[in-house]
């Protein structure tokens, strides 16, 4: 099955880590999903969440407010 | 407490390096070593602390908290101390801000947190701990707390709602003390401390440069600076010199881990400690950067009128410390 994947992130430099991070997770591991990155505010209020940026794993928010390590990303699309 | 440090620095120095003592470069070396280290130290220590508070203390607690119970007019005071332990980047201010005034809390309360919380946060603690004592400290946390409640309180007196953005104002229609549901870590200490660990070296890391160029910087200035250069500029009596700071300050964005190391310099140099505060107070809590952010929630007029009531506020607290200090 596809896992999808979303960052949320108005773009701060923190956001910008997360996403490289995730993607290479994916890559380095073949994962089958698909990566999308919400930088628009107003979409990003749809999930709920108070503190970017935050990782979205099949809609449900799975690490907010900080930089998660390979390992727990990993670990989390398991 | 940090004589051991003294003394590696001294080992290091003329022992090592068998630099001779009184060299006026042995000396600068021997204090850009023992004070960076000393510094460093504190830094950890603070940032360490406050990772663990929150971790158990995320921000949707705090929302939570404030959205359910009713203060009686201490609510301006209690979010402007939950900024203290919720430190936030400014990439987040605006979902922290819809998140808040779609929990029912008052304007002037959010806006009590959004100004404490970049004003006193674990750096700026850990940088003034090492640069001023503890006692510069306390009095820097309590007027940062004082500042964000005070403000917060006038700025809900303004009623400013209809000055925010048209999408902002249809949250504020839905708004309800709704209690969000959030994925509680339910981990234990031992599970959290790698990925607190792993937050501290990252802020750690962030900081480090900035940290010694400014003690760099400072230590030069130190050593080329004449005792009292800014008190026939900048004293007590010159009335200016408190707002002329603080506006200046404002439009920058800096960390406060590089201009702290400076300002404590020209401290030494004879500028009044309450105008080198207001300075920092301009520089760490209020930015041009964030302002550009908050434009998708406000409207220019409401972040003129924000700006303005928290440098007014922070002008004043600089006079106050120039009085009592």
């Amino acid at each position: 099955m596809t896992r999808s994947i979303k960052i949320l992130g108005t773009g701060c430099p923190k956001c910008k880590t997360m996403s490289n991070l995730v993607h290479d997770v994916v890559k380095e591991n073949s994962i089958d999903a698909t990566i999308e990155k919400i930088e628009d505010i107003m979409e990003i209020m749809t999930f709920n969440v108070m503190s970017t940026p935050a990782l979205v794993i099949d809609d449900i928010i799975t690490i907010k407010g900080r930089i998660p390590s390979k390992e727990e990303v990993l670990e989390l699309l398991k | 407490m940090f004589d051991w440090i003294q003394n590696i620095a001294d080992w290091l120095i003329y022992g090592i390096l068998g630099m001779k003592a009184k060299s006026h470069l042995a000396e600068a070396l021997n204090f850009f070593i023992y004070d960076s280290s000393k510094i460093l130290i504190l830094l950890f220590i603070v940032i360490f602390f406050m990772g663990i508070v929150n971790s158990y203390f995320p921000i949707d607690k705090v929302k939570n908290y404030l959205s359910r119970n009713k203060l009686y007019g201490l609510e301006y005071l209690v979010a402007s101390l939950f900024g203290v332990v919720t430190p936030f980047c400014s990439c987040s201010s605006v979902p922290l801000f819809i998140g808040f005034v779609r929990g029912g809390i008052p304007l002037g309360v959010t806006f009590a947190f959004l100004i404490t919380s970049p004003l006193v946060n674990e750096v700026a603690i850990g940088l003034f701990v090492g640069l001023f004592g503890i006692k510069i400290t306390i009095l820097y946390i309590l007027s940062g707390v004082l500042l964000g409640t005070i403000s917060g309180f006038i700025l809900q007196k303004l009623n400013l709602e209809p000055l925010l953005t048209p999408w902002v104002k249809e949250v504020l229609a839905n708004a309800q003390r709704e209690q969000d549901k959030f994925y509680k870590e339910k981990q234990p200490f031992i599970k959290r401390l790698p990925v607190i660990w792993n937050e501290v070296m990252n802020i750690l890391r962030g900081i480090i440069p900035y940290v010694i160029v400014g003690i760099a910087i400072g230590g030069f200035m130190h050593g080329y600076i004449p005792e009292g250069f800014f008190q026939q500029y900048m004293n007590k009596e010159n009335l200016f010199a408190v707002p002329i700071a603080t506006v200046l300050a404002v439009p920058m964005y800096s960390n406060a881990s590089g201009i702290l190391p400076i300002v404590q310099v020209l401290v030494a140099k004879g500028i009044p400690l309450g105008t080198a505060i207001a300075f920092m107070m301009g520089v760490v809590g209020l930015s041009l950067p964030e302002a550009m952010l908050l434009k998708k929630v406000m409207s220019l007029k409401l972040i003129g009128i924000f700006f303005g009531v928290v440098t007014l506020c922070i002008i004043l607290s600089g006079y106050l410390f120039n009085i009592i200090l």
